[in-house]
């Protein structure tokens, strides 16, 4: 059985390698910066290995590993202010930490390879290990004060791997903006912990989650719906939902491996995770959890409707990315807790795989556009086939992971028995024709057909079309060949976790080992948020196998997928006369709902910062340090004024003193 | 009762200014005798924090001398600490120390130069140490005078201007002050400056004779009024608050250091100590009944000072307005003060003190490294900047550290004192601690933007022969960075004496 102090150290070593590198390495011995990277596969290692160890104690345990007796301990206490923080090692917690620990670990040993002679490349692994320290922190804990700091610390983890070539202008701006618009979303959910706080009293501290959740019947209709509403916000801007989600296609600006990690186990799953940890709170009010699915499955739409056109290969994926948490919400929201979570969990590896398959394609070609790529096939062979088992899985073929978990989703969705399911229903299998295509048609610009030139050609026509070349284009070259085994080795394990991991919630019939329904049965076992077993079941915990929506949605799948084929491989019909016939439609996709002008050029340049900020300013200048300076200059006036009095003349001190003289006796005299 | 600590920490500096008068003309002497009194001043101070015992409260390390023995008009001579001054006056040797280090490459006039940043030092120590209320008023004005000559005499440019507008500012908030100190003694019944009780000299402080106080010759409301406005000009709070931006952008380096770090502090602790403990239930007016105005005042002086600073392109003048922001957290703790659930006060006054201690240690280091960078780029002005990252990566990274605090990061020591403030002060005023909350995203905007125009993007050919930090320049950075991240991760280090002072003076 794990103890906190072992649980408290699945955090503490990544934590521990940020440290190190970042006050030894880096400082005073950089040139053994190799070392940087093998202590931070080695420390996540060590996390993962707790990670296992806690994910069999607490299925030892029913559900829930109780530290310290179940007393929180104190952060910061004051009389009638105590700051809890803890261990909270549920079932929920260690989904997370092997699903986190484990792909961050990939991530590290592909970053081995990738980052290699990057002259950052100490700095690189010390992020990295706070990034994976923070989300490991934010999964663990106990206290919701203490959720929001390690919250807070992914969002600054992936400020600065995003910004990390911050030489390049760019990287640097989509640092600054991936921080500002989750910081939005951080602000409702500050205010929600606020209020969530002065609901509570000093016996009853509802920042104590365990506390939360043996009160939520207590909390009152309008209270428990502002609440969740501001706890939505924040994951909204953390999972890139719409409108918070223009900040993660500019979140390419990092490393690839960065977005390998961002955009499956750590940042954008932080916000799953969050609605996740208080989903009784959420469960206790249907307008939020309308709210969550219909905003999920309009962004699982909208989303996947601007990767259908765009020609950048990791901006594809991070559509999809914002697409596929699109179906986590929505689950959440139409009560599929369990489907959330298991999709999140296989997403997970074959988001990642698919991020480091384009980091691979980089490699080789030296360049993200797909324009420019080609035929990749033949030069790489395995990133070719793991792709392709990756992409199977996204788009949901069976028997690839991505189908049953995208299936459970959807049967969640009907057995939700509701309009309001019904519409998420249509959204999501909307969303899966549009994954189809989106994928495959990757697929095919990549790897299929003749090679397009890769950077070599892409510099050629910026300079034939009179641009400059930023930095980034500069570094790559075209280099076809597979990339080194540190590479690939993470990629085809991701592979086979593709095939398989969706076996896990096995929906038919128990097979060997695997009970039916054994994801499920796991993570409902928590009673602090199930109540009992059976009424998890009731919720939708375990739907049964739909064979209709299964092969709906499988044609739907194909159907996208054979488009793509029409167009990208067969060439029965052209992209460019497409984009022409629809070019309203088109230009909308390609300029992505003109979402990005309206925030950045209209509402905070135009409205706020060049009229608002900018009066505001001026009348600090103007009115408050002008009167100011007003008064100064008055009384220098008065003071010039009066000192006529003083000009040392005895005769003027004698006829100003006579005549006052005059008047105090005239008052004394006819008013006394 | 005599322990000699406080006094040995108030005179320390200025009794080394007194040698450097007589010492030879020969700076480096004169500037290592400075920054070493500093040290041994920092050593002083840490001393007093740690020897004053939390579990034990109350007011220790007292000094206490007859100082004008009148009948009927007794000032004395009386030091102490008790929880809220202690991290105060540690905060003073802190930033004290990093002022001296950050004024050794200081050529012009060196031994004038580091006579009044001592002085300076014995004025702010002095403030915080006192528990006279005449003695408190003594130490407050004499600080103006280093601070006239160090930014006339060494600021940049409109140093003049800037210099007399800054003391006419405090001279006519002081000038308040002074009346209302005349006009509390001579209210019946409460003759005495003590600011706080002391036992063992029987004496009884002004905050029980004010609850005790039955016939005030002035109105209790306007007393309280004379005191506050010298603390809002200090702090200084909206519209009261125009000499910052001109003082700190034209004060050299260390002057900004100690004017954001310890100076403005001087206004909050006053309005914690006197405007809060003397009126806390005083029959004829108490702070309650004015504190929904202290919590709009907070509010606006938040988010205007967070808007104005987005327009600034100077990077002094930029943080010398997020310190007006941040400033107004500490007024929101206080206005927490009306706080009727059984939560009571405690999280919003506790929060307000911590905020002091953390502003200081983080605008400290901001001004610091603006200095350094100015120093080294020759322009602060943030489009002209650029790509700085590359030729010093130290004082970038510094620098991002301290930006990252001030916008109220977690782990590092501005996210523990603005969440105090906002959880003490959220059930009594839910919309001003909704806009003052809202002041973090606008920090994260500008202090992501300040950090990302100066030291991201390409190098720019003419910062190629720019230098990084050397290593004397990284002790007093290292030293701020220290209590920042120390009290980030595990604040009741510092808010273990904040409660005891505070749960004393709420009593």
């Amino acid at each position: 059985m794990i103890n906190e102090a072992g649980s408290w150290l699945i955090v503490g070593l990544p934590l521990a390698s940020f440290v190190i590198i970042g006050v030894v390495i880096r400082p005073f011995f950089n040139r053994y910066a190799n070392w940087a990277g093998y202590l931070t596969v080695a420390s996540i290692a060590g996390s993962l290995g707790l990670s296992i160890w806690a994910f069999a104690s607490v299925a030892d345990a029913g559900g829930n590993v109780v530290m310290n007796g179940n007393v929180p301990r104190e952060w910061l206490s004051f009389p009638g202010l105590v700051l809890p923080f803890g261990i909270l090692m549920d079932s929920l917690t260690v989904v997370m930490l092997l699903t986190v620990s484990g792909v961050s670990l990939l991530v590290q040993i592909y970053g081995l390879g990738y980052m290699k002679g990057d002259p950052g490349y100490s700095r690189y692994f010390a992020f990295m290990s706070l990034f994976t320290a923070s989300m490991l922190g934010l999964v663990v804990s106990r206290g919701v004060v203490q959720i929001y700091v390690f919250w807070e610390l992914v969002g600054l983890s992936s400020y600065l791997l995003i910004g990390f070539w911050y030489t390049r202008p760019a990287a640097a701006a989509a640092a600054k903006k991936a921080f500002l618009m989750t910081r939005f979303g951080d602000f409702a959910f500050l205010l929600a912990i606020l209020y969530l706080f002065t609901l509570g009293t000093d016996e009853t501290n509802l920042l104590d989650v365990p506390t939360l959740y043996l009160n939520v019947g207590l909390l009152g209709g309008a209270a428990a719906t502002w609440i969740a509403l501001g706890i939505f916000a924040g994951a909204v801007g953390k999972s890139a939902q719409f409108p918070l989600h223009t900040w993660l296609p500019d979140a390419m600006e990092g490393p690839t491996p960065v977005s390998a990690l961002v955009h499956s186990a750590t940042m954008v799953a932080a916000g799953v995770f969050l609605v996740g940890r208080f989903f009784p709170l959420f469960e206790s009010t249907s307008s939020v959890m309308t709210t969550v699915a219909l905003v999920g499955g309009f962004t699982a739409v909208f989303a996947a409707s601007m990767a259908l056109v765009a020609t950048d290969i990791k901006r594809v994926f991070a559509f999809s990315t914002v697409s596929q948490l699109g179906y986590m919400f929505l689950a959440l929201g139409t009560g599929a807790y369990v489907a959330a979570f298991f999709h999140l969990f296989v997403h997970a590896w074959f988001k990642t795989l698919l991020f480091m398959s384009a980091g691979s394609v980089h490699h080789a070609s030296g360049t993200f556009d797909l324009r420019y790529m080609g035929g990749l096939r033949k030069v790489l062979p395995w990133t070719y086939a793991a792709t392709i088992m990756g992409g199977l899985s996204l788009a949901g073929i069976f028997p690839f992971s991505g189908f049953w978990s995208k299936d459970e989703i959807l049967v969640g969705a009907l057995d939700a028995d509701s309009t309001v399911g019904v519409i998420v229903l249509v959204l999501g299998l909307t969303a899966v024709a549009m994954t189809g295509f989106y994928m495959f048609r990757v697929i095919f610009m990549t790897y299929h057909g003749k090679f397009r030139g890769g950077i070599d050609k892409e510099n050629e026509d910026l300079r034939a079309a009179g641009q400059e070349i930023d930095e980034a284009h500069a570094h790559g070259h075209v280099h076809l060949a597979e990339s080194p085994w540190q590479m690939v080795l993470p990629i085809s394990i991701l592979a086979m976790a593709a095939l398989v991991a969706g076996f896990l919630t096995n929906p038919v019939e128990s097979y060997g080992i695997v009970d039916k329904h054994s994801f499920g049965e796991f993570v409902t076992e928590n009673e602090e948020v199930f109540v009992d077993h059976g009424a998890a079941i009731e919720a939708g915990a375990e739907p049964e196998f739909n064979f209709p929506l299964a092969f709906a949605s499988t044609a739907l799948a194909l159907s996208g997928i054979a488009l793509a084929f029409a167009m990208y491989q067969a060439k029965v019909i052209s992209p460019s006369r497409m984009a022409v016939r629809f070019r309203p439609v088109y230009k909308l996709l390609v300029n992505k709902y003109y979402m990005d002008e309206l925030y950045e050029t209209i509402i905070v340049r135009k409205l706020f910062y060049e009229r608002f900020a900018r009066f505001t300013a001026s009348f600090d200048k103007s009115w408050v340090d002008g009167v100011n300076v007003q008064i100064g200059s008055w009384s220098q006036r008065l003071g010039s004024v009066l000192g006529f009095a003083q000009d040392g003349q005895l005769q003027t001190y004698g006829a100003v003193a006579s005549a006052g003289l005059v008047i105090a006796l005239a008052v004394f005299i006819f008013w006394v | 009762m005599f322990s000699g600590w406080l006094t040995a920490a108030v005179f320390l500096p200025a009794a080394t200014a007194l040698v450097l008068v007589f010492m030879p003309r020969r700076d480096s002497w004169i500037r290592w005798t400075a920054i070493g009194a500093t040290v041994v001043e920092l050593g002083l101070t840490i001393g007093i924090f740690v020897a004053y015992e939390v579990d034990r409260g109350g007011v220790q390390l007292v000094d206490f001398l007859d100082w004008i023995p009148i009948d009927g008009f007794e000032a004395n001579y009386f030091l102490g600490v008790d929880g809220l001054s202690a991290p105060m006056i540690l905060l003073t040797g802190i930033l004290g120390a990093a002022a001296a280090f950050a004024s050794w490459r200081v050529t012009h006039r060196v031994r004038e130069y580091f006579i009044w940043l001592l002085i300076l030092q014995t004025a702010v120590t002095g403030v915080f140490a006192s528990l006279d209320l005449l003695l408190f008023f003594v130490f407050w004005e004499i600080e103006l005078i280093p601070m006239f000559m160090l930014i006339s005499g060494w600021g940049t440019g409109q140093p003049r201007y800037s210099a007399m507008k800054f003391v006419l500012f405090t001279l006519t908030g002081s000038a308040f002050m002074l009346v209302g100190i005349l006009a509390l003694f001579v209210s019946q019944d409460i003759g005495t400056f003590a600011m706080i009780s002391l036992p063992e000299e029987g004496i009884v402080g002004i905050p029980e004779k004010m609850a005790l106080a039955s016939g005030l010759i002035a109105p209790a409301g306007l007393i309280f009024a004379l005191f506050f406005v010298a603390f809002a000009v200090k702090l200084p709070i909206w519209p009261l608050h125009n000499w910052l931006p001109d003082a700190h952008t034209d004060a050299p380096t260390a002057v900004s250091v100690m004017l954001a770090g310890v100076l403005l502090k001087m206004g909050g602790y006053g309005m914690i100590r006197i405007s809060t403990g003397f009126f806390l239930d005083s029959p004829g007016f108490q702070i309650k009944d004015i504190a929904w105005l202290l919590a709009a005042g907070a509010a606006i002086s938040v988010a205007y000072g967070a808007v104005v600073t987005l327009r600034q392109t100077d990077l002094k003048r930029l943080i010398a307005y997020s310190s007006i922001s941040h400033m107004g957290f500490v007024m929101l703790g206080i206005a927490a003060i009306s706080a009727t659930g059984d939560r009571g006060p405690s999280g919003g006054l506790n929060g307000a003190a911590l905020q002091m201690f953390t502003h200081g240690t983080i605008t400290g280091l901001l001004f610091l490294l603006v200095g350094m960078t100015y120093e080294r780029a020759h322009t602060r002005h943030i489009p002209d900047l650029g790509g700085l990252a590359t030729r010093m990566p130290l004082i970038a990274t510094a620098f991002l550290v301290a930006g990252l605090a001030s916008l109220g990061l977690p782990g590092l020591s501005g996210f523990p004192a603005e969440i105090t403030v906002f959880l003490g002060t959220w059930d009594t005023w839910p919309w001003a601690t909704g806009i003052a909350a809202f002041g973090i995203v606008l920090a994260a905007a500008y202090i992501l933007w300040m950090v990302q125009r100066s030291f991201f993007g390409p190098m720019l050919p003419r910062f190629a022969d720019v230098k990084d930090a050397s290593a004397v320049d990284l002790i007093p950075v290292v030293g701020l960075i220290v209590p920042i991240v120390a009290i980030g991760i595990w604040p009741s280090l510092i808010t273990d004496s904040f409660r005891v002072g505070i749960a004393a003076m709420l009593g």
